[in-house]
């Protein structure tokens, strides 16, 4: 995994509760072998009238040009429902580092965490503010320093990460790689638990 | 201070702890599929392992198979892919798999428990959302996304976090025509699609204990749609009965053993949870949803919730579901015509669902205009149904059983409801596009869909019952 410290871009202002992944990526797009190439299905089915790429929805935000950036700043609870994968691949496909929002549905956020994009955690009132803004504003996202700021009103918070899941993140690190430098244990484990 | 059901297994399952992080939880049996296991694969070879314990892994085939003519070689070439991917990956690294073909075949969470693989105490993971199903057995059991089945794969543990802990009490005598489902519908609508993230919840009351064991399952599988990590329901002679000779249950002494252990899985009286909330049985009448998260459901004499019961943030959401779904605020469901009926998914495709189904129809037709798919969670279901003449009344009533698999729960093989069309579905997710790419989900009891594929429009199922 490559390592993360700070974000500094423009943002994608998702401004819906309860987004699903099934929605981020639906379940006909779920049959590859690989991770590869699931960007172009991201939002399928928001992104385009009856799945013709020729037929962008205009009013959806990931058609309007003026929106770019690797951050995606969504409503509460996104990410429920499925536990696949395949929606933490399709938004780092497409090309987002971080992914903003009140609260985080579970599954989905491991597997973000396990993918290098980076769960962000703000206040309501702070989800907010970040959507008054236009599409000129950039955001700073700073692992580091847990911070995360909106550039143009240097108005900040600070968000919670897992002190391990930062290390991580912060050095490339994934859980396999933990999880393999202590399998003696496991097998100690193992054993005492069997008796 | 008295431990809750989770804790006793969550601190049996702990390799070690990290300081100021996660614990290393240790998996007794991890499932596998075909949609979420072939990357996880890829990733142990490219990191030139060996799976670490083969033996604690079973796998079969479910969301892409289709649901008629299994014999004959899968059409459609990507999910052919998968499928053979699975067997290939299975046998390279002797894995059980109960693929297409064989008896034991089925959806992962129908399978476990019918086959006595899923035991109280134990931890199961599988790649999957609906893993929360297996909690029904006072299990810890989770769904978790590819990369964490490749680490379970390498070293049989999951880093994790002890969720926060919730208990659900459900109290006195469900009323005449609800169910199971309807229960865990009435609470997803009092505590909404987010209500119980970062939870575990166990369920308790006397109206829980007096559910079959199937009837457990059903409320378990949709833990998930609250966000709960996982739920759990305390093992009894309910869940005793049910197990003992199952294939994969301990038999003898191994069984006497078991059972002692099975009798300390319990919450303390003295045990604290960090949320309790209390329900009333009777408040209970059969549920529906109108919307397109499983939050959003009603009673079926209920109507709609107007907008301006919404806040301001909730209200886009709101109005996009409502405009998805084809329906008005402020308005009755009851009376909205429907055109298919699916009876199937981990949530409400056992043998009890089919019997209460058939039992219900027995000697009446479906509407002309409906079409009804029953699916069975699993080869032995079918062959259960079969047994007992099941098959022949649902053919009476015109009502079509296919074969196992996850089928129009997610519309990945063709069986799929398309654009437009309105489905009551005994499944656990009305999202958008779930069932197919612009379908209408309506989710409910497996006898509430029966109602409808009678009349042809949603219908309380009491008004049909003597
Ligand atoms: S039946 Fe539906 S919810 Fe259950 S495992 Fe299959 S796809 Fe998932």
């Amino acid at each position: 995994m490559k390592p993360l410290e700070i974000i500094e871009d423009f943002f994608v202002p998702l401004k819906m509760d309860n987004v699903d992944t099934d929605q981020i990526i639906p379940a006909r797009f779920l049959k590859s072998t690989t991770r590869d190439g699931f960007g172009k299905n991201l939002f399928r089915d928001w992104r385009y009238e009856n799945d013709d790429e020729e037929k962008p929805k205009k009013d959806f935000i990931l058609n309007q040009p003026q929106y770019k950036g690797s951050i995606l700043v969504a409503g509460k609870n996104f990410g429920c429902g499925s536990s696949r994968e395949h929606a933490a691949w399709a938004l780092k496909d497409y090309g987002f580092t971080a992914v903003v929002s009140s609260f985080f549905a579970d599954i989905f956020k491991n597997n973000a965490l396990n993918n290098a994009v980076l769960p962000v955690i703000v206040t309501d009132s702070f989800l907010e503010k970040i959507f008054a803004q236009n599409n000129e504003a950039t955001l700073t996202i700073s692992l580091p320093k847990q911070t995360i700021t909106i550039d143009t009103t240097k108005e900040t918070e600070s968000f919670e990460i897992n002190s391990y899941k930062k290390e991580c993140l912060l050095n490339g690190y994934d859980d396999i790689d933990y999880l393999l430098s202590i399998k003696t244990e496991i097998e100690q484990y193992e054993q005492k638990s069997t008796k | 201070m008295g431990q809750t059901l989770f804790d006793k297994i969550w601190n049996k399952h702990i390799v070690k702890t990290i300081n100021d992080g996660p614990s290393v939880l240790y998996i007794d049996k991890h499932l596998i599929h075909e949609v979420t296991s072939p990357q996880a694969f890829a990733g142990i070879k490219e990191r030139r392992l060996k799976i670490f314990r083969p033996k604690q892994i079973v796998a079969t085939a479910d969301h892409n198979v289709p649901t008629v003519n299994q014999h004959l070689p899968i059409k459609e070439n990507l999910s052919r892919i998968q499928v053979e991917t699975l067997i290939n990956n299975c046998a390279e690294n002797d894995i059980e798999l109960y693929g297409l073909g064989h008896l034991y075949q089925g959806i992962v969470h129908v399978i476990g428990p019918e086959l006595g693989i899923t035991q109280p105490g134990m931890t199961i993971v599988c790649g999957d959302s609906h893993t929360s199903t297996h909690g029904a057995f006072g299990c810890i059991a989770f769904g978790i996304g590819t990369s964490e089945v490749e680490m379970v794969f390498a070293t049989q543990c999951l880093l994790q976090t002890k969720p926060k802990q919730m208990r659900i009490n459900v109290n006195g005598e469900l009323n005449k025509g609800v169910f199971s489902k309807d229960i865990v519908l009435y609470i997803l609508s009092k505590i909404s699609a987010s209500g119980a993230t970062g939870f575990a919840v166990e369920y308790a009351g006397s109206t829980i204990r007096n559910l079959s064991m199937e009837a457990r399952m059903t409320v378990c599988n949709m833990s998930i749609e609250m966000g709960a990590r996982c739920g759990l329901i305390a093992p009894d002679e309910t869940t005793f009965n049910y197990l003992k000779g199952k294939p994969f249950a301990p038999k003898n002494d191994a069984w006497t053993n078991a059972l002692n252990e099975w009798k300390k899985l319990f919450s303390d009286d003295d045990a604290v949870f960090d949320e309790e909330i209390n329900i009333n049985a009777a408040d209970i009448s059969p549920m529906i949803t109108y919307g397109t998260n499983p939050g959003m459901g009603i009673g079926i004499n209920d109507f709609i919730p107007a907008e301006n019961t919404f806040t301001v943030n909730e209200k886009p959401a709101f109005k996009k579901a409502l405009t998805y779904m084809g329906l008005q605020e402020g308005c009755a469901i009851k009376g909205q015509k429907i055109d298919y009926v699916f009876i199937g998914s981990c949530t409400n495709s056992r043998i009890e669902d089919l019997r209460l189904v058939a039992n219900f129809v027995k000697g009446k037709q479906k509407a002309a205009d409906v079409e009804v798919w029953i699916v069975p969670g699993s080869k032995q279901v079918e062959r259960q149904a079969m047994e007992e003449g099941i098959d022949k009344i649902f053919k009476a009533a015109g009502f079509q059983l296919r074969q196992p698999g996850c089928s129009a729960c997610l519309g990945m093989n063709e069986d799929k409801i398309p654009a437009g069309k309105y489905c009551i579905s005994t499944s656990n997710r009305n999202f958008e596009g779930r069932q197919g790419a612009g379908a209408r989900t309506l989710l409910a009891s497996p006898l509430m869909a029966a109602a409808a594929a009678i009349t042809g429009k949603i219908t309380d199922v009491r008004d049909l019952l003597k």
